[in-house]
C-alpha cells in the first residue's frame, strides 16, 4: 500500500487528518413522513459523504473489522479504494468477498460485528462500514459496465441449492465463481427467501433484492421457483440429479405463544403478516392479497422481526402500534438502528410484559391482549436475565390485532423425505464442521442448521459451505483453510455454530 | 408458465381447467392440492388436484368462481397460461385398504371427492358416491364418479335424482350398515352435518378443510385449525382430518376473516368490467 496518490486519485489524508473527521450521518426520510409510507428509511450516502466517511478508516494493521465479519469482507481494502476515489475498484473488492452487499449493507447488525470492533469506536464512533458497503454496492448495481463479467471455465459439475434466501444465494454466487452449474430451488414464486417475504420494503427494497438475484442469474445461476423439495421432488431424487446439494431452507415454521385465544381472527404469525405485506404486496392497494389493518396492533417479541412487524402496522395506518416484550430494552435482540427508528416513528414499547391470553368478542375477533408484568431474575443459559411474572399484575392491552413474532423453528417438509439425513431433537440438520450432513455430498447451512439467526450468519454459512462443496467436487474433502479474503483468522469460525437460539432475528 | 389445455363449464359457477404441470401430474396423490397464482399482483390460492394425466403432463383444477381471484382464473382461455403452480402439497388421503367407502361431495367439493373415489376404486374398495347440488345444473362430475362405483345424486329442489340433502341419502346408507369410512368434502356446514350424522354410527369420517393459506408448506400458520383440541395446520398436517374431531365452528369463523375485503374486491372488479365495456 502506498501513500502516494496515483494521477487522478484523491490525496491520501494523514492519520491525524483522518482522526479529525466525525462520523457522517445517514440521510433519512423524516420520521413523521416515513411512518405512513413504505419508502426506504435510510436514503444512502452520496459520493461526497461516502468518500469523507471512508477517510475516517485508519487502515489498522490488525484488521479487527474483518475478523468481526461472518463473511470476512476485506473491509479496509474496499474502504481504502473508496477513499482514494476508486469506486469501481472498491466495488470489485467488495463483490469478490460478498455475494449480496446491497443486502448486508442494509440489514447486518454492524454494531455487534465489524463496527463493534472498529478501533475508532474506542475513542469515538466507529467507521460507518455498513453505510459505506451500501454505497459501494448500490454504485456497483447502477454501473454494471464498470464491472465486466469474468469468463469462468465450466467444471462440468452440477450443484442444487435448496432455498433462495441469504445462505442459498451466497452459496450459489460462490459456486458459480468456481465454474459449477448451479440450480436454486425456491418454494415461493419469487426468489429471495426472508429477504423478499420477511424484511419490509422500508428497510430493504424488493428491487434491490431482485437486482442481487439478477446479478447471480447473469453469472449463470438458474432459479427454479414454485418447487418444494420434499414435495415436488424428494431429497434423494434430487441427489440423483446433482453432483452435490446445499440445503438452505431456513427455519420456516412460526412459533406461537400457546395461550388461549390464539386462533381468533386478527392473530397473525409474523411470518404470515410480513409475507402478506412484503411478498404479496398487500401494502399496495393494487394487490389482490388482503391484510387486516388494525387500529391498535400489539406485536409480541423483541427481535428484528418484531420491529419489522410493529413498524409495518404503523405504516398500514394503526393509531397505535405496540411492541410487547417480556424482557427489558437491554435484552432486545433487534438491531439498535431498528429500535431507534421505531421509537422515532412513534412505536410504543411495553417492556417486561408477557401475554397470557388473547381476548375476543362473540364474533371471533380480537379485542385485547391479556398480559402479566414481569421482573428480571437470574441470568439464563443465553446470559440474559430470566424474566418471571409478578403475581397479581395482570392487565389487558386493548387491541384489535396481535402479531406473534417470538421466533421460528425448523420445517420438516424436506427432512421428512430423507430418513438418512440426520437431524437433532429440534429438527435442525446436523453437519460436520465444514457443513456436510450425514448424506455424502449433501451440505446444509443457515437457519436450518443453526436455528433462527441473522442474514449475515446465514450468508457466512453459504460461503463456507460453497468452499467445502467445491473441495468435495474436486475430491479434496475436507477442504483446506478458506482463501483469506482479508487474512481472516480462525476466530471468525466461532460465528458459525452457536447454540440454537430461539430468537426472532433476521 | 402453465398453459391451459382445456376448459369446461361444469355448473353455473364451477369451471374445469386442465393445465400443463408435468411434474405434478406425475407424482400427485389423492387429497393433494396445489397453490396457484395467476400472475403478478394475484393472490396465491390453494386448489385441490381433481385429476391428473401423467401421459399428457396435465392436471385438472375445478374452480368455483366466488371471489375476485377465482373469477380472474376462470376467465383464462385455452392457450393462455397460469404463471405459478406449486405442489403437490398436503398429505395424501389415507385410503381405505378394503371394504366399503362412501364418498360424499357437496357442490365444488365433489371435485375433491373424485380423486379419492378413483384412488379407492383402483384398490378394489367398494365405493358409493353421494353427491348433490341445489338443482340439476349444479350437480358435477357424476359420470366420472360412476366409473368408480355406484352414485346417488341428490338435489335440494328435487329437479334431479333424489330430492333433499346429501346427508339424508347418507343416513339411509348408514342405516343399511357395512360402511367402513365416509369421506366428505363440501361447504363447512355440510361437512359438519355429515360428521354429526356418522358419529352415533361410529363410522370413521374424513373431511378436507379449505382454510385460508399463503405458502402451503407450514410457513405462515394462517390455515391453523383445531382438531381434537390441538392446533394443526391444514396445509401440512391435512388438509384431511377426522371429522369427529374438527372444530367446525372455528373453521367457519376463520373463513370469514377477509369477507369485507372480498366484497370490496368483487365490487371493484365489477366496476372495472363495467368501465371497460362502456
Amino acid at each position: 500500500m502506498t501513500d502516494q496518490p496515483a494521477p487522478g486519485e484523491r490525496p491520501v489524508p494523514t492519520k491525524k487528518e483522518r482522526m479529525q473527521i466525525d462520523r457522517q450521518l445517514m440521510p433519512e426520510q423524516e420520521a413523521v413522513v416515513r411512518a405512513h409510507n413504505f419508502g426506504e428509511v435510510n436514503l444512502g450516502f452520496d459520493e461526497q459523504l461516502a468518500m469523507l466517511e471512508a477517510e475516517r478508516c485508519l487502515l489498522c494493521p490488525k484488521e479487527y473489522c474483518v475478523d468481526g465479519c461472518p463473511v470476512s469482507v476485506n473491509i479496509p481494502r474496499f474502504i481504502d479504494r473508496l477513499a482514494r476515489g476508486d469506486i469501481a475498484g472498491a466495488a470489485q473488492s467488495l463483490l469478490d468477498d460478498n455475494a449480496l452487499p446491497c443486502v448486508t449493507g442494509r440489514v447486518c447488525p454492524q454494531e455487534t460485528q465489524c463496527e463493534g470492533v472498529c478501533l475508532r469506536g474506542k475513542t469515538g464512533r466507529p467507521v460507518a462500514i455498513g453505510y459505506l458497503e451500501r454505497f459501494v454496492a448500490d454504485w456497483a448495481g447502477a454501473h454494471p459496465e464498470a464491472l465486466p463479467p469474468i469468463a469462468i471455465a465450466d467444471s462440468g459439475r452440477r450443484v442444487a441449492v435448496i432455498g433462495s434466501g441469504p445462505a442459498g444465494l451466497t452459496a450459489a454466487g460462490e459456486l458459480v465463481k468456481s465454474g459449477h452449474k448451479v440450480t436454486v430451488f425456491e418454494a415461493f414464486h419469487s426468489p429471495g427467501g426472508v429477504l423478499i417475504y420477511g424484511i419490509p420494503e422500508f428497510r430493504l427494497p424488493k428491487d434491490i433484492v431482485q437486482a442481487e438475484v439478477d446479478r447471480l442469474v447473469a453469472k449463470g445461476v438458474e432459479i427454479r421457483p414454485n418447487t418444494i423439495i420434499g414435495k415436488t421432488y424428494t431429497l434423494p431424487e434430487l441427489r440423483e440429479m446433482f453432483d452435490a446439494i446445499f440445503i438452505a431452507v431456513g427455519a420456516g415454521l412460526p412459533v406461537f405463544m400457546h395461550v388461549p385465544g390464539e386462533n381468533l381472527k386478527g392473530v397473525y404469525s409474523a411470518n404470515e403478516y410480513l409475507t402478506r405485506v412484503n411478498l404479496m404486496g398487500a401494502w399496495n392497494p393494487d394487490s389482490d392479497t388482503p391484510i387486516l389493518k388494525g387500529r391498535r396492533v400489539a406485536v409480541v417479541g423483541g427481535g428484528n422481526v418484531a420491529m419489522d412487524s410493529v413498524r409495518t402496522a404503523k405504516r398500514l395506518g394503526a393509531d397505535e402500534a405496540i411492541c410487547v416484550y417480556r424482557r427489558s430494552r437491554g435484552e432486545m435482540p433487534a438491531r439498535v438502528e431498528e429500535v431507534h427508528h421505531a421509537e422515532q416513528e412513534g412505536i410504543r414499547f411495553d417492556f417486561l410484559v408477557a401475554p397470557i391470553e388473547v381476548v375476543g368478542d362473540d364474533k371471533g375477533w380480537v379485542t385485547g391482549l391479556r398480559c402479566v408484568r414481569m421482573e428480571l431474575g437470574e441470568p439464563d443459559s443465553s446470559g440474559r436475565r430470566r424474566p418471571r411474572p409478578i403475581p397479581g399484575s395482570e392487565f389487558t392491552i386493548d387491541c384489535d390485532e396481535v402479531v406473534v413474532a417470538i421466533g421460528t423453528r425448523s420445517n420438516p417438509v424436506l427432512t421428512r423425505t430423507a430418513p438418512e439425513l440426520q437431524v437433532n431433537e429440534w429438527g435442525y440438520i446436523v453437519t460436520d464442521e465444514h457443513g456436510m450432513t450425514s448424506m455424502p455430498g449433501v451440505f446444509a447451512g443457515g437457519d436450518i442448521v443453526r436455528g433462527a439467526a441473522t442474514v449475515i450468519l446465514a450468508m457466512g454459512d453459504g460461503k463456507h459451505a460453497a468452499h467445502a462443496i467445491d473441495a468435495w467436487l474436486r475430491g479434496e474433502y475436507p477442504p483446506a483453510a478458506e482463501p483469506a479474503a482479508g487474512e481472516a483468522d480462525e476466530e471468525s469460525a466461532g460465528h458459525r455454530h452457536p447454540a440454537h437460539a430461539a430468537v426472532a432475528a433476521h | 408458465m402453465h398453459e391451459i389445455l382445456e376448459k369446461a363449464q361444469l355448473s353455473p359457477n364451477v369451471t374445469l381447467l386442465r393445465v400443463s404441470a408435468p411434474r405434478i401430474a406425475e407424482i400427485r396423490q389423492p387429497g393433494q392440492f396445489v397453490i396457484v397464482r395467476r400472475g403478478p399482483g394475484a393472490e396465491r390460492i390453494p386448489l385441490t388436484i381433481a385429476d391428473a394425466d401423467p401421459g399428457a403432463g396435465s392436471i385438472t383444477l375445478v374452480i368455483q368462481a366466488i371471489g375476485k381471484s377465482t373469477m380472474d382464473l376462470v376467465e383464462l382461455e385455452p392457450g393462455e397460461a397460469i404463471q405459478d403452480i406449486a405442489g403437490p402439497l398436503g398429505s395424501p388421503t389415507e385410503l381405505l385398504e378394503q371394504g366399503h367407502a362412501v364418498c360424499v361431495g357437496g357442490g365444488v367439493g365433489t371435485a375433491v371427492i373424485l380423486p379419492i373415489a378413483q384412488g379407492l376404486g383402483r384398490r378394489g374398495v367398494s365405493v358409493t358416491s353421494v353427491i348433490g347440488g341445489r338443482s340439476r345444473e349444479w350437480v358435477i362430475l357424476e359420470d366420472e364418479l360412476r366409473a368408480c362405483g355406484e352414485v346417488v345424486v341428490c338435489s335440494d329442489d328435487g329437479s334431479y335424482g333424489r330430492h333433499g340433502f346429501v346427508t339424508e341419502a347418507l343416513k339411509d346408507l348408514l342405516d343399511e350398515g357395512g360402511i367402513d369410512t365416509v369421506y366428505a368434502v363440501g361447504p363447512v356446514p355440510m361437512m359438519r352435518a355429515v360428521s354429526e350424522m356418522t358419529r352415533p354410527y361410529g363410522v370413521h369420517t374424513v373431511v378436507s378443510l379449505n382454510s385460508i393459506m399463503i405458502d402451503g408448506t407450514g410457513m405462515c400458520g394462517g390455515c391453523r385449525v383445531e382438531v381434537g383440541g390441538q392446533t394443526r395446520y391444514a396445509c401440512v398436517d391435512g388438509p384431511e382430518f377426522d371429522g369427529h374431531l374438527v372444530d367446525f365452528r372455528l373453521l367457519a369463523d376463520r373463513l370469514t376473516t377477509y369477507r369485507s375485503f372480498e366484497q370490496q374486491a368483487l365490487e371493484h372488479r365489477e366496476a372495472c368490467k363495467a368501465e371497460a365495456s362502456r
